[in-house]
């Protein structure tokens, strides 16, 4: 049974449909890249997922039980984590008291949580700024925040929406190596990216989105020669052009 | 049921004040994103000052409206430039807080300076009477009513006729786009809280011939206020001064059914009820 | 720290054997204040939920109270408990309301206003509560019924209500209840994807504060012997309720009681000097100016501001 089974799901805002019918799968401990053109709809289906939205149709299984219609929170104490795309540090804490939160979420005692807190902010290699307000910290630094603290909640699913959006190209290695050892340690993720060298360097299989709808799956290798990959992000004219 | 009739056509006479009130508020929302809790205080001001200018210049308040608008947009615009814009970026409590620090010094100011007794301006017009058919129509409640109805339609050109206006408007659209074009927003911010106040200073003024007001009647101005700009939609113009009509038509037709001292009751009560099934009102756009 | 803290609490447990009785009746007035600015500060400075509403509690615990007493002969000691019940069901309701259907910021503060107001004219309309007028109740010395000759004693419930309030805000603020509160403060929605279940969280904030405030309501009844149902529940001692920690520091531990030693003698001196011919409205004037310069200039709250300039003195000393 795959950890996370999202099937027929749909959802639309108004005149606009957003995600349409999409099938999604997370097999156990697999790291999955969920890619595409801007307005695909990949947020939308963090969101849907997560719990923040609730879908028009579809159903949402993690670990073989309906997700659907469940609060964030509960869904994140199934087993379930997400990051946001634009960070949302709890400003007036320090990193430490920030992952904290998260840590509280398996660990009930505060002294407990503190010290799980520890380990995850030293793992994520924020141990120097441990007592940093979260809102002093540089952009790169509040990612690896927004990562650490969903780590803390002890997620057996992580889901990272665009964690490399914004960083150059030396945090963007960092990150891709801290990513990487996260998915060692056996948590699976499941992961939205702009950055085409993260993704392919890290996913084990890659689902592409058009318009509300998958329209590509398969290895890294495999989907960056699909021509409906290239026509979806280049448009018709750069189908031929592309190797064969 | 000639009762029933009266209370209808009082109710829509007195909504072109409570059109013209929330006009004002939702301008400054729909602006600047700033609820202006000292909105019914303001208005009690606007009265006050009619009063005064009535009793010491021997102004009728049909006149005066004009000078105690003006008054209130210099008062508006103070407060925004001083005390708002300050906390442009600080969270909404911070913005609650100062406004209800503004409230607190506007009412207990009047309180100071004018007793807590209830007054009413006197004006010729007051004691004539029309009658319309069955019903029977306060010549100053009439007059009170075409004005209301007249500023607001000169705000409505102000607002979609004149460049400055566009600019407000584009600017409680898009701020970021405002600026990004050019705009000076924070003068614009400052017109529009200028302006909203001037809709309460000549709603005042307006209606200062026909309601007996003291300090405290500033909070329950307030509330009606808020009603309206509630069930009309938060930055919707329209709204407001369709929800100013049938928010008077409500309280008057309860005014027929309930006791006086229910009224108040009876608009809390609503106020509560709209908060709850709200979200965006009748015209407006889910904010805040 | 805490020794200073444990110095401070014995020095006030030994101050009444010096102060005359004007200055006890003040320090009562600080420890009560005080005491309900903490019960606020629980749901509004933790929990972030700004509410300007919360006479509405004292005023359904002090009623609840003095009705029991006055139709059933129970004793307040008990009929506080009723209160402070009943006071946390309202409460509960008002919570509800804005909290499941998203109520927050300006939304929310309007409701509770309204909830207040709705009390406050509901009460003086009926007339088995005593209508506009209110109830008076009869001085009879008794200690059963919550009345003392001594102001002494009165002193003692009011520090000891300002300790528990200060004890219950101190024991969240430790615990996860706390973390979460102040997690929920900064960004609901990302506590959401923590596994913070936001609306319980606030929800039991708003119940503890609810019922603590009801229980001040049955002290301020029996300390002042009247109630009327416009000073009970009316903005004005919303006003007085939420100043105190707003100034002194909200979302502290602290900053309540530092807000009411600051600010309640300065309303008794505006009250001696401006308040000839009874015009009170002279320091509410005071307060909302007060709320501007705070929300201008020390939107921490004074707490904060002296424990930094402390922790820098001390800095600098070694």
């Amino acid at each position: 049974m795959s950890l996370l089974e999202a099937r027929g799901l749909s959802r639309s805002f108004g005149g606009l449909q957003a995600v349409a019918g999409l099938d999604l799968t997370v097999g156990r401990g697999e790291m999955l890249g969920l890619i595409g053109p801007n307005g695909a709809g990949k947020t939308t289906v963090f969101n849907l997922l997560a719990g923040f939205l609730v879908p028009d149709a579809g159903e949402i299984l993690l670990d073989g039980r309906s997700i659907v219609g469940l609060a964030p929170h509960a869904i994140c104490r199934l087993g379930l984590a997400r990051t946001f795309q634009i960070v949302r540090p709890f400003r007036r804490m320090t990193v430490l008291e920030n992952v904290r939160v998260g840590a509280l979420a398996r660990h009930p005692r505060a002294s407990e949580a503190l010290a799980r807190a520890r380990d995850v902010v030293a793992k994520v290699g924020l141990g120097p700024r441990e007592r940093v307000p979260a809102g002093a910290l540089t952009l790169a630094d509040r990612k690896r925040l927004e990562l650490a603290r969903a780590l803390a909640t002890g997620p057996a699913l992580l889901l990272l929406d665009e964690v490399m959006a914004g960083l150059n190209p030396t945090e963007i290695e960092t990150i891709i190596g801290l990513v990487r050892s996260i998915h060692e340690s056996g948590v699976s993720i499941l992961l939205i990216e702009h950055n085409m060298r993260a993704v392919m360097a890290l996913s084990q299989r890659i689902v592409v989105l058009s318009f509300g709808e998958r329209i590509a799956e398969g290895a890294p290798v495999d989907i960056a020669n699909h021509p409906k990959v290239v026509e979806a992000y280049l448009g018709e004219e750069y189908v031929r052009a592309a190797p064969a | 049921m000639t009762l029933v009739l009266q209370g209808i056509v009082s109710g829509l006479l007195f909504g072109g004040v409570y059109s013209l009130m929330a006009v004002g508020l939702t301008l400054i929302f729909g602006v600047m994103r700033v609820v202006n809790f000292a909105h019914g205080d303001m208005m009690v001001w606007g009265m006050y000052l009619a009063y005064v200018l009535a009793t010491r210049a021997g102004v009728d308040p049909y006149v005066s409206f004009l000078v105690c608008a003006g008054a209130l947009f210099a008062l508006g615009l103070a407060v925004q430039r001083g005390l708002v814009d300050r906390i442009v970026d600080a969270p909404h409590e911070m913005q609650i807080l100062l406004m209800l620090g503004v409230a607190l010094v506007l009412e207990n100011v009047a309180l100071l300076a004018f007793g807590p007794e209830p007054t009413r301006v006197r004006s010729p017009l007051a004691s004539a009477t029309l009658w319309l058919g069955p019903v029977f129509v306060d010549v100053a409640r009439l007059v009170t009513f075409l004005v209301a109805v007249a500023l607001t339609t000169a705000l409505w050109a102000f607002l979609f006729r004149t460049d400055l206006g566009r600019t407000i408007r584009a600017a409680a659209d898009n701020t970021y786009g405002a600026l990004v074009i050019g705009t000076d927003v924070r003068r614009v911010y400052a017109v529009a809280f200028g302006v909203g106040a001037a809709c309460v200073g000549a709603a005042g003024a307006l209606v200062s011939p026909i309601l007996p007001f003291q300090p405290p009647t500033g909070l329950s101005l307030s509330v009606a206020s808020f009603n309206i700009v509630i069930i009309g939609g938060m930055g919707s113009l329209l709204g407001a001064f369709v929800g100013g009509l049938l928010v008077s038509l409500a309280e008057s037709l309860g005014a027929v059914f309930l006791k006086p001292s229910l009224k108040e009751l009876f608009s809390f009560s609503l106020l509560i009820v709209i908060l709850v099934f709200r979200p965006a009102g009748l015209f407006g756009r889910r904010s805040a | 720290m805490r020794w200073a803290l444990a110095g401070g609490v014995v020095a006030l447990l030994a101050l009444p054997a010096v102060l005359s009785s004007y200055a006890l009746t003040l320090f009562i007035l600080i420890f009560f204040y005080g005491f309900l600015g903490q019960a606020w500060n629980i749901v509004g400075g933790y929990a972030g939920q700004l509410s300007a509403g919360h006479a509405a509690f004292v005023g359904v615990g002090g009623y609840t109270a003095t009705m029991l007493s006055i139709e059933l002969g129970l004793t307040p000691w008990v009929g506080m408990l009723v209160g402070g019940a009943l006071a946390a069901l309202l409460g509960a309701i008002i919570g509800y309301l804005g909290f499941r259907f998203g109520l927050r910021g300006f939304y929310f503060v309007l409701l509770t206003v309204a909830f207040a107001e709705i009390c406050r004219v509901a009460v003086s309309n009926i007339d088995a509560l005593g209508g506009p007028l209110g109830l008076y109740i009869t001085f009879t010395g008794d200690p059963r019924q919550f009345q003392f000759q001594d102001g002494r004693v009165y002193y003692y419930i009011a520090l000891a209500l300002m300790l528990v309030a200060t004890l219950t805000a101190w024991a969240i603020e430790r615990r996860r209840f706390g973390v979460y509160l102040a997690a929920i403060r900064e960004d609901e929605a990302a506590a959401e994807a923590l596994g913070v279940n936001a609306f319980k969280y606030k929800m039991l904030a708003m119940v503890v504060s609810s019922f603590l405030t009801g229980l001040g309501g049955t002290f301020y009844a029996f300390y002042l012997f009247s109630l009327q149902p416009n000073t009970l529940f009316g903005i004005p001692l919303s006003v007085e309720i939420i100043i105190r920690p707003i100034v002194g520091g909200a979302g502290t531990l602290l900053g309540p009681i530092l807000g009411s030693f600051i600010l309640t003698p300065l309303a008794e001196v505006s009250r001696l000097y401006l308040g000839q011919g009874g015009h009170h409205g002279a320091h509410l004037i005071a307060y909302g100016v007060l709320l501007i310069a705070v929300v201008l200039f020390l939107p921490e709250g004074a707490y904060p501001r002296l424990r930094r300039a402390l922790a820098r003195r001390a800095g600098e000393t070694r």
